[in-house]
Parts: structure tokens; C-alpha cells; sequence
């Protein structure tokens, strides 16, 4: 542990990704202040931190280990109807409801890697939107439990006690912003910590060269299943939010699309770059608010963008800085 | 209580003949380029709607010949102006490429036919059931199954007996050699490409006449012709073929005695091969692992 910690003392930032951490926590920090002027509304950044927080998770493994999940909206979703279904049926407690939804989502993930982890590219793709879907059809068909194809209602967020001081996040857009971006902070913490660590690097040896690591003795297939785990971990939290901030869960929060939204979220931003997953989810949900509400043909437009992303602009705009910075470096 | 169960065999016979149709394009796709097509499913709704649009003018067996002609036509322009252009990147783009052109031929379909569904006209003797004991099995179903079935047929002994289907299984085990042995391999992988989506436009023409249109009838379809190719083997063409069989029919007999399951059953024979077989049931060990 305490090499752990030595390790990632040593690689702490420095020059101009350090100043890209102040840009990126200011912007954060002071977005309830400047968004509105801009036309936008507090619950738009919220959405935009639920999502990069999951494209983040998601990242972990698609930039950073190399392998492709194309069924993470099954765990944002599972966290989701986790939390849901935990306020609305057991107990009227947020952190409690936080808990179940990550344990659910994340656990389910977990289960369902062990099956997997031997599969590679697309093939690992396609098991992941498979088993996705099973769980849509489950919250779909099963009416009374879950609420069917109208999705689960009837729950709010409560307000969380510490002893005698009382956090009320039931009001005011821009105190659960806050709340949230706590949350985010420290699930970012932790994960920007991982990849630093001596565990990070291997992801990332694996990702490069899975063969020559598999020669090194590097146990792959148990890394990878502890990655595709955490960022599963990752996304469950993310889906616990994302009820309590819409008081809401929704069967499509578990349909392949929304996956398909992390994975070019993920490649917009930059999928080799730590927070460009974050630049992703706050382009992709700002053009998807602004083109829903200009044409009923939106779909195209969002079709278009994942094409031309594609073909045109497959480093992202954080990967982009990287080549300048490393030219020639794959 | 057998004229249920009959009814339910002959609904997972069709069925399976959908997703067999619709497994095999996707397969073919996948072995040869490894691709993931998500957008399979749309050029589906395509080739339905084509036919639609057609039926008027070339009557309703033209029309079941030159709109799967078209939709391969199409995909031809797909593979060339977009796919072939990541075929040696990482797997997601390959995958969000397709997963956006689906998003824009779902939309352009709905813009052009509209959101509603539209009836697909059949030919007056196809409608009429076989006998009036078995009213459900209405020489349509017949029909499709049998042209499912000489598709099948014809696509197998194609890729056995000729020497482009050879290039294109030789390339499924290794492409590289394939190439270096002096075959074209990109126009091999466009009309491969093509190949499938004939496959899928067909599929979209057969489904019209049962389910009538609309723009996201290939949804429904995608999901299960993934979990036949996972279930039958990836590589493994035969194997798709099983799969989408054994899917269609352990979906239909489960609606005689449990119908909501129906859907849960797939999944629950995807997830005891995933546990018991992970290769599929007639894959080869090594294929994608």
C-alpha cells in the first residue's frame, strides 16, 4: 500500500497538465455562476457530470486497457433502478440507496466479466450488448416491479444527515450540483489514483502490447477483469446519480444506445486521455439538448456526428493536444 | 392444446428463419471484416420499404427480387465511401460508425415513409391459409420459410462451391495470406459486404409481408442475431444457423407456457454458453479469443 501511495506521489502532475486540472476543477467549481448567463441551466451541468462521470468509468477500460465495452449503460442503468428501487421500497436513505445501486450494478458487471474476460474485440463487444440488453428487457417486461416501459416513479432523493447537521438536497439546483460534484470529485480521485498506480501502468502495458505483458507474467485476463469491474463500479455510481437527479429511472437508461452515447463521448473527447471523456459528455449533451430542440430530426444529426468523429476525428480533442505535444508516438 | 403448440413451432420456425437470415448477413460481415454491422438491422427496414415503394410497378414478385438487389446496391456505397475506411482500426470505430449510420437510415427512412406503420400488399394467393383447420399457417408462412430455406441452401453451396465463396472462408481463417496468395481483398470484403446486406433487404421484404413496416422493425430483430452468432459460434457460418434456429424455437415454446419469458429465454441461452461453451456450439477454439 505504502508503495502504492509513493508510486503516485511521484507521478503527481506537473506543468501543463497541471494547469489543465486547475482550468477543468475551476470550470467545475464555478459553472452554477456562468452557465446561465450563457443561456444554459444548472441541471444541463449536472447531466453533463453524471454522464462524463460514467464515459470516465467506461474510459478506464476502452482507453486505458484496450478493450471495448459496448454495454455500459447495463450498469449506469442497474445503478439506477438499484437506487430507484431502494428509496422507493426499502428505505428512505440516499447514501444507502447510493450504496445499493453501485453494489448492484457493480456486482452484476463483476459476474458477468468473469464470463467474458477471455474474449477480445469485437467479439467482447457483442457479449457486452448482449447481456446489456437482457437487463432492458427485464426492467421492460417486468411491469409491477419495475414500472415497465414508463420507468420506475414514485421516489425522490432525501436529505442526508450527519448527526445533528442536516444536508438538504432534495431543493435547489445548484446545491445537488454541488453535491454531486462532490461525489464526482472523489470517484475521480480515486480513479485518477488507480491509474497511477504500478496496477494503472500494467492496464496500460497490456493495452499496448497484451502479448509481451502476458510474457512478463502479467496475470491479463484477472487485470482486465478487475478493470472492466472498477469501471463498472464507475458506471453504477454514475446511474445512482442520475436517478436521484431525475427522481426517475428509465428502461432506456439501460438500452445499447446510451452506450453507444458513453463510447462517443469517450471518443470525442480523446479515449487515450484522462478527462477527455468529461470534454465528450459535455459536448455530446449540449448538441443533443440544443439539436432535440431545434429539429424532430435530431437522430440524424446525432448519427452524423458519430460518423464524422469517425472519419474524421478519431484522437478527440484532448487527443489532439497529445499529438502536439508527442508527434509521431502511436 | 396441440393445435397451440403447433401454432407456437410454426411461429419459431419463422422466426428463426429471421434471425437466421438476418445472423448470417451479420456473420458474414463480421467473419470477413470484423465488423459489427449495427446498422443491419435498418438496411432490413430498407429493403421492406423498397419493396413497398416498388410493389406498384413490378408487382409484388418484382419487387421481392430487385429491392434486395437494391439494398445490396446500397450497402456497396456504405462499404466503399465509410467501412472500408476502418478496417485496420481499433474495433470502436467500426462499431460507432455503424451505430451512427443506423441512427441516419432509421431517420431517413422515417422522414421518407413516415413514422407510422404501412401495410406490405401480398398476392391473393398468398394470404389464403392452407386449410381451414390449420388457419394460421397461411401459405405465406410456407412461402417464406421455403425461400429462407433455398436462400440458405443457395448461400452455403455458394460459399462451398465457388471460388469467390472460398476466397471469402479462406479469408475468414486468415485474410492476410488470402491477400499475399494475389485476390483482391478489398473488392472481396465489399462484395461480402454486399452479400450481407442482400441478406438483410431479403429478410426486410419476407418480415414486411408478415409484421407490415415501420422504421425500426429491424430493431427488434438485431439483438437476438447477435446472441444466435455468440450461441452458434463466432466463424462458424453453420453455426449461426443453429443458433437462430435454436433461439426462434426455444423463444416461441417457451410463449406456450410462459409468454413473458419468451424474451428472457434467449438470454438465458446466451448466458449458459457463455458459461458452459464460451467458444458457441460449434465455433472454433481460438476464433476472437
Amino acid at each position: 500500500m505504502s508503495a502504492f501511495f509513493a508510486a503516485a506521489r511521484e507521478r503527481l502532475p506537473k506543468g501543463q497538465d497541471l494547469i489543465v486540472l486547475i482550468v477543468i476543477w475551476t470550470l467545475l467549481v464555478s459553472v452554477p455562476f456562468w452557465l446561465p448567463l450563457l443561456g444554459g441551466y444548472t441541471a444541463l451541468a449536472s447531466k453533463v457530470l453524471v454522464f462524463g462521470l460514467a464515459a470516465m468509468g467506461l474510459n478506464m477500460l476502452l482507453g486505458f486497457t484496450g478493450v471495448l465495452s459496448f454495454g455500459h449503460a447495463a450498469y449506469f442503468g442497474l445503478g439506477a433502478y438499484g437506487a430507484g428501487l431502494t428509496l422507493r421500497y426499502l428505505v428512505h436513505s440516499t447514501p444507502l440507496a447510493m450504496l445499493a445501486g453501485t453494489l448492484f450494478g457493480g456486482l452484476a458487471g463483476t459476474l458477468f466479466g468473469m464470463l467474458i474476460v477471455r474474449r477480445r474485440g469485437v467479439y467482447f463487444a457483442m457479449c457486452t450488448i448482449a447481456f446489456g440488453q437482457l437487463w432492458y428487457y427485464l426492467a421492460y417486461s417486468w411491469n409491477d416491479f419495475t414500472g415497465g416501459f414508463d420507468g420506475l416513479r414514485d421516489f425522490h432523493r432525501e436529505p442526508i444527515g450527519f448527526g445533528r447537521f442536516t444536508f438538504d438536497i432534495t431543493e435547489g439546483e445548484t446545491r445537488f450540483y454541488f453535491f454531486l460534484l462532490a461525489i464526482f470529485a472523489a470517484a475521480v480521485c480515486l480513479m485518477g489514483l488507480l491509474l497511477r498506480s504500478p496496477f494503472g501502468r500494467t492496464l496500460v502495458a497490456i493495452r499496448e502490447n497484451e502479448r509481451r505483458a502476458r510474457f512478463l507474467g502479467i496475470p491479463v485476463e484477472r487485470h482486465i477483469w478487475i478493470s472492466f469491474s472498477i469501471s463498472c463500479f464507475i458506471a453504477a455510481l454514475a446511474g445512482t446519480l442520475y436517478a436521484l437527479l431525475n427522481n426517475f429511472a428509465d428502461p432506456l437508461t439501460l438500452h445499447y444506445t446510451l452506450s453507444g452515447y458513453f463510447v462517443v463521448m469517450t471518443v470525442i473527447g480523446g479515449m487515450r486521455t484522462f478527462w477527455g471523456p468529461l470534454v465528450g459528455a459535455a459536448l455530446f449533451v449540449m448538441l443533443q439538448d440544443y439539436i432535440s430542440s431545434m429539429t424532430v430530426n435530431w437522430m440524424s444529426f446525432i448519427g452524423v456526428i458519430f460518423i464524422l468523429v469517425v472519419l474524421f476525428f478519431p484522437r478527440g480533442l484532448l487527443g489532439m493536444r497529445r499529438r502536439t505535444q508527442s508527434a509521431g508516438k502511436a | 392444446m396441440w393445435q397451440v403448440v403447433l401454432f407456437n413451432v410454426t411461429n419459431g420456425l419463422i422466426i428463426g428463419a429471421f434471425y437466421v437470415l438476418m445472423a448470417l448477413g451479420l456473420s458474414l460481415i463480421l467473419n470477413l471484416s470484423n465488423v459489427i454491422n449495427f446498422a443491419h438491422g435498418n438496411f432490413l427496414a430498407l429493403g421492406g420499404y423498397l419493396a413497398y415503394t416498388l410493389s406498384p410497378a413490378l408487382g409484388y414478385w418484382g419487387a421481392l427480387l430487385v429491392s434486395p438487389l437494391l439494398t445490396a446496391l446500397l450497402g456497396v456505397l456504405v462499404e466503399r465511401l465509410m467501412i472500408r475506411r476502418i478496417y485496420n482500426r481499433d474495433p470502436v470505430y467500426s462499431l460507432l460508425l455503424t451505430f451512427g449510420l443506423a441512427f441516419v437510415i432509421q431517420d431517413a427512412s422515417r422522414y421518407i415513409w413516415g413514422p407510422n406503420g404501412l401495410p406490405m400488399g401480398l398476392p391473393d394467393m398468398l394470404a389464403q391459409p392452407i386449410t381451414p383447420a390449420l388457419f394460421f399457417i397461411t401459405w405465406y408462412r410456407v412461402f417464406m420459410v421455403t425461400i429462407v430455406i433455398v436462400t440458405v441452401v443457395g448461400l452455403f453451396a455458394f460459399l462451398r462451391h465457388t471460388r469467390i465463396g472460398l476466397r471469402i472462408r479462406a479469408g475468414t481463417f486468415d485474410l492476410e495470406t488470402v491477400a499475399t496468395l494475389g485476390v483482391n481483398v478489398r473488392n472481396l470484403r465489399t462484395f461480402n459486404f454486399a452479400v450481407g446486406c442482400l441478406l438483410a433487404g431479403l429478410s426486410g421484404v419476407l418480415a414486411a409481408g408478415q409484421i407490415g413496416l415501420n422504421p425500426n422493425m429491424g430493431d427488434d430483430l438485431l439483438m437476438p442475431s447477435f446472441i444466435a452468432i455468440i450461441v452458434g459460434g463466432v466463424g462458424s457460418l453453420i453455426g449461426t444457423l443453429c443458433g437462430g434456429l435454436l433461439i426462434g424455437m426455444a423463444a416461441a415454446l417457451t410463449t406456450v407456457f410462459y409468454p413473458s419469458a419468451s424474451e428472457a429465454v434467449i438470454y438465458a441461452i446466451l448466458m449458459a454458453v457463455l458459461l458452459l461453451r464460451p467458444r458457441g456450439l460449434l465455433g472454433e477454439e481460438g476464433m476472437f479469443s
